[in-house]
């Protein structure tokens, strides 16, 4: 197959005529970078050159320890229900490919209903649990409602509830990616279908469940911080916090803004050096979906 | 007493299938002796690949008998009633059939010599070093000794369809069911693919197989079956059907896939 790249390098490297770029195109994209700079500098000029950021507050208050207990809570709030998420995510992505119509049908209707309704509507909704549900029965104990939902557990439960539903899909899409031909080799040579799943196609599904899984785990780092509206003190909910009693709401919104800008920038290097050790693992140049099947 | 079924590796008797309102199957009537080399040749949409599927049971057949090494297929004895065959055992009988798919569907994150162990190490639970010792002689068998630790993508179509055959042998199993596995090779390649298929017949190996390679048949089978419109239409000696038939439909069939285009 012959690439783009190929033929490039084939024009300056090869034994034909050396082929220069046009010279005009040259002026016109310099002019192009020219401009875009002026503009990114006047910008930056108006933010920052107005005067009235308090820079030495932002660092001051940067790794201030209730600052870092905020991060930790919003870390803890990720892990969490990424996590509880890819549980309840492999069930109902399970039930959803299932020859049963019954599950088929209850997984559908949870992921229309959590991925239909806003995630703050739903935050909100566990909070206010209590109001509608004072006591829950649970396997003949009676507990009242508010004193298990506390903002960090209604927090909790918005975030993997509504995440799940994402997830399903993410791993069913995975599992559809994979050719029903390896299935069918793998019952051919006497798995069970469970097996041929788990051994065979769940290994697979894994190269496209990973990067969007990830893409899934970023989005929900920053979608933690709805949950400062129920009073969770996580990144968000602590500058607000802080900015109540300093009045410096600007400063403290970049603290939270480069701490933010931090942990996904993290996030999505863990992502990329990932997805290269599952491309490597393959132990060929493409992956195998890119490959012809001939 | 052994049954009189018992002595043929397959045996169906008006066997049918369906999909949905479609019907598929109309009652196909076909038997395969143990070392036969067996042909079905027929149209496309006929059929040929829904019936070999049935025999391993990839599908569900809904009228007929279907009979493999002395078992009805899908089906399991309770006192005197038969029943739906558990997972389990389906299973368990599907590990003693090979099969051989156009479009090879190796594991491509498995190696020649995993892919060809896959079934001994997962499935009958061998050890890894005496089930890759076996994979090296069933790779050497198809002339892929060199290439063990090549996974899939580096491998040509035809040396990637030689490990799928070693891999169907694997677990030496008592037929093995090949569907037009020269249909997605290029022509240079469907050489070297045939070579090993014609090894396995001459060693004896009950092969059922789906092709359009029609002067293979005539070579190496024992006998072909025509099938047309979800029937045998004609089955005998390659030489009967492929060159002395009297049936129209089998005459154009061949005089259609000999001219190309
Ligand atoms: N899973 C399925 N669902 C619905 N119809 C199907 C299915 N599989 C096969 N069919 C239909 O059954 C008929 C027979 O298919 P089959 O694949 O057995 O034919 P074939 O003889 O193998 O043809 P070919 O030479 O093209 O491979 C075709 O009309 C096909 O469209
Ligand atoms: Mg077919």
């Amino acid at each position: 197959m012959t690439t783009t790249t190929d033929i490039e390098s084939s024009r300056t490297t090869g034994p034909g005529p050396r082929i220069h770029r046009r010279p005009g195109a040259r002026i016109f994209s310099t002019a192009v970078a020219v401009l875009a700079i002026a503009v990114v500098l006047g910008i930056a000029g108006i933010v920052v050159g107005s005067g009235t950021i308090h820079w030495e507050i932002i660092a001051q208050y940067f790794f201030a320890p209730v600052m870092l207990n905020g991060v930790a809570t919003t870390l803890m709030l990720t892990v969490v229900s990424l996590a509880a998420s890819a549980v309840l995510g492999t069930l109902l992505a399970a039930m959803r490919i299932s020859g049963n119509p019954v599950l088929r049908t209850i997984a559908s209707a949870y992921i229309w209903f959590f991925r239909g309704t806003p995630l703050l509507v739903q935050i909100v909704f566990w909070f206010n649990l209590g109001l509608f549900l004072p006591r829950l029965d649970i396997a003949g104990f009676t507990i009242s409602t508010n004193s298990l939902i506390t903002p960090t557990t209604a927090a909790l439960l918005g975030l993997f509830l509504n995440v799940s539903a994402f997830m399903c899909e993410v791993i069913r899409g995975g599992l559809l990616a994979v050719d029903t031909g390896q299935t069918e080799a793998a019952l051919s040579i006497g798995m069970t279908p469970r097996r041929a799943l788990l051994r065979i196609v769940l290994p697979q599904a894994i190269r496209v469940i990973l990067p969007a899984a990830g893409n899934l785990a970023i989005d929900l780092l920053k979608a933690t911080s709805l949950v400062y509206v129920i009073g969770t003190k996580e990144i968000l909910g602590t500058v607000q916090g802080i900015a109540a009693q300093n009045f410096y709401v600007i400063e403290m919104l970049i603290v939270a803004s480069l701490w933010y800008l931090v942990l996904v920038s993290v996030a999505s290097l863990g992502q990329s050096w990932l997805e290269a050790r599952l491309a490597r693992g393959i132990g060929a140049a493409q992956p195998p979906a890119a490959r012809p099947n001939l | 007493m052994t049954t009189p079924l018992l002595d043929h590796a397959v045996r169906m008797h008006g066997l049918q299938k369906s999909f949905g309102a479609v019907r598929v199957l109309h009652g196909v009537d076909l038997t395969v002796e143990r070392g036969q080399a067996a042909f079905i040749i027929g149209p496309s949409g006929s059929g040929k690949s829904t019936l070999l599927r049935c025999v391993n049971s990839l599908e569900s057949y809904d009228g007929g008998e279907l009979w493999v090494d002395g078992y009805l297929v899908g089906a399991e004895r309770r006192g005197d009633r038969w029943i739906e065959a558990s997972a389990t055992l389906t299973a368990s009988r599907r590990a003693r059939i090979g099969m051989v798919f156009q479009r090879f569907n190796l594991f491509p994150n498995m190696t020649a010599l995993e892919n060809v162990t896959a079934g001994l190490r997962m499935v009958l639970k061998q050890e890894s070093k005496q089930a890759f010792e076996r994979g090296r002689e069933l790779l050497a068998r198809v002339g892929l000794a060199n290439r063990a630790d090549s996974y899939p993508s580096q491998l040509s179509g035809g040396q990637q369809q030689r490990v799928a055959i070693a891999r169907a042998i694997a677990a030496n199993p008592s037929i093995v069911l090949f569907d037009e596995p020269t249909s997605a090779l290029d022509p240079e390649l469907v050489g070297e693919v045939l070579a090993v298929m014609r090894d396995l017949a001459r060693d004896g190996m009950t092969m059922l197989i789906v092709t359009h390679e029609i002067s293979f048949a005539e070579e190496v089978g024992d006998v072909v079956h025509f099938i047309d419109g979800g029937k045998v239409a004609e089955s005998g000696s390659p030489s009967a059907v492929i060159r002395h038939s009297n049936n129209p439909r089998t005459a154009e069939f061949l005089a259609r896939i000999r001219k190309p285009g």
